[in-house]
């Protein structure tokens, strides 16, 4: 809550923390445009920012049990490149086929969709390849060959876009929390929202996936299926962030770690609301930091998460020495 | 099983008739051991896994049986190898299943605690209704602790008491005679200078 407060009442427009809070419990404040900002730009801005951490840290979360590896995340698999590559292919590809333009115009659903689409075509390639691939590390390995391979396939795009679409690209890839407009964030929460429900129906099976697939089998755990909801639930958090908020890094990562620290536990029944709430408050967090308070200037998020989480991860590996999920 | 192929049953159910115990190692080693017998309980608990007062009443039953009660707040990181086996047997037996499996339950282990887990294991499969059946190289301690002994051979398998399989010379034949032979009296193998 008081994350909350802070991130709203900081901005490139000063707004005194006593006029903010008038703002946001219905006093009238002594500016009719500070209420404007508050509620058409600060408000959504820092729900989607509660959103975009929450749902990156669960699907991390998810990521890192599924997969039995510390270092999984959304980033790390490849999942957010996907979604990069969907945006990009939307963004970018649809002025190379002239004949799509019909079907595709580029607005905030479709941009959602192609994401979420990208993310789960990479997902589903990178499970694939698990079951052949015993080995995890050799899967991030290939989460991270993926990367790769979209990388180009967006560098092409881009060598071949024009210099206004390539720029619209450039800055849903620097990832931004502001610009969502309510109707948006409630479709980015009715995403992530299926995307919990998924997890919690998965619960149980997601603490059976501690001991292994083969222990989860032996207890009853239909391994078939909840492998497969665990990933559509994934799939649907990092998709869904990525495609409203572009690809945020770390935040998917770090969190689940900090988490499992704080907490001293793997139960998920603690660990999936624990980290809902850690993933909401840090992103405030990076975005109070983001928007340089008091500046006319906003850093790319990216940036900041990425600052701010490769540190956490260096100094959880430092002092516990090795690296246990 | 009981009459029944296993693809017939249905994941879950098999879940409370078969408990086992892998060689590979848990996915996660962060799992206290309390987590981890806990986790024994899952096909008889709820969609989000409550524990109700006969689980709890069954975890502590097996952390007492494989006397791990002052270890119970432990990370299966910080137990060694003979306590962290322990543990998971602890947690095949909170299961509570008629049938218990280990797949080389002694092997890493000195010869203390494969005495010591072995020894654990017959007073399970004497005390609770459980059948407890191991694969295991260690022949010597089989003889002398197991009830009945599947000899896994070249050709053909014997199945008995130790003693029978004894008189029935089913041992001599495990391994080539310049080797190792196989003492009757002593129930042991001999090797050869």
């Amino acid at each position: 809550m008081l994350c909350f407060g802070l991130n709203i009442s900081l901005g490139s427009v000063s707004i005194p923390f006593s006029a903010t809070v008038k703002s946001l419990l219905g006093y009238p404040v002594q500016n009719d445009s500070w209420n404007y900002i508050i509620w058409n730009y600060r408000v959504p801005k820092a729900f989607t920012a509660l959103l975009v951490g929450s749902g990156l840290s669960l699907s991390g979360l998810l990521m890192q049990t599924l997969f039995r590896n510390p270092l999984a995340g959304p980033f790390v698999l490849g999942i957010s490149s996907g979604a990069s590559l969907g945006a990009a292919l939307l963004i970018m590809g649809i002025s190379l086929f002239p004949g799509l333009m019909a079907f595709g115009f580029v607005n905030d659903v479709s941009l959602a969709i192609a994401a979420s689409l990208g993310s789960f075509l990479v997902l589903l390639i990178v499970m694939v390849v698990a079951l052949r691939v015993k080995d995890t590390l050799a899967l991030l390995i290939i989460g991270l060959m993926f990367g790769s391979i979209t990388a180009a396939i967006v560098s092409v795009l881009s060598y071949f876009s024009d210099a206004e679409k390539l720029q619209q690209y450039i800055y849903w890839s620097f990832g931004s929390v502001g610009n969502l407009s309510w109707a948006q964030l409630l479709l980015l929460f009715g995403i992530l929202l299926i995307g919990i429900i998924l997890s919690i129906a998965s619960i149980k099976s997601l603490n059976a996936l501690l001991l292994g697939e083969k222990y989860a089998q032996s207890l009853g755990i239909n391994m078939k299926k909840y492998r497969y909801s665990i990933i559509v639930a994934a799939g649907l958090l990092a998709g869904g962030v990525t495609a409203f908020a572009g690809p945020i890094a770390f935040i998917g990562l770090a969190v689940p770690h900090l988490t499992r620290q704080i907490f001293n536990t793997t139960d998920h029944k603690v660990l999936l609301p624990a980290v809902l709430v850690y993933g909401g408050i840090l992103m405030l967090l990076c975005d109070t930091v983001a928007q340089v308070p008091n500046s006319a200037s906003v850093l790319p998020i990216n940036a900041i998460t990425s600052i701010l989480g490769a540190p956490v991860v260096i100094w959880l590996l430092v002092r516990k020495r090795k690296m246990i999920f | 099983m009981k009459g029944k192929s296993l693809n017939a049953y249905k994941t879950l159910e098999l879940a409370a008739m078969v408990s086992i115990v892998l060689t590979e190692p848990i996915a996660s080693k962060n799992v206290s051991v309390l987590e981890l017998v806990a986790l024994g309980r899952q096909p008889y608990t709820n969609w989000i896994g409550t524990l109700t007062q006969k689980d709890k009443s069954k975890i502590l039953e097996a952390l007492n049986v494989l006397e791990l009660i002052e270890l119970q707040h432990k990370k299966c990181y910080e137990l060694s190898d003979g306590q962290l086996q322990r543990a998971l047997i602890a947690r095949a037996l909170a299961q509570e299943t008629t049938l218990m499996l280990l797949d080389e339950p002694t092997s890493h282990l000195d010869l203390y605690h494969k005495v010591q887990i072995l020894k654990l294991l017959k007073s399970i499969a004497h005390k609770t209704q459980t059948t407890v059946l191991f694969t295991s190289h260690e022949i010597e301690m089989a003889i002398q602790l197991c009830d009945k002994i599947l000899i896994l051979g070249k050709g053909e398998n014997h199945f008995g008491d130790p003693c029978e399989l004894i008189e029935q010379k089913a041992f001599e034949k495990l391994f080539p005679t310049d080797t190792v032979t196989f003492d009757a009296r002593s129930g042991s193998f001999r090797i050869e200078k």
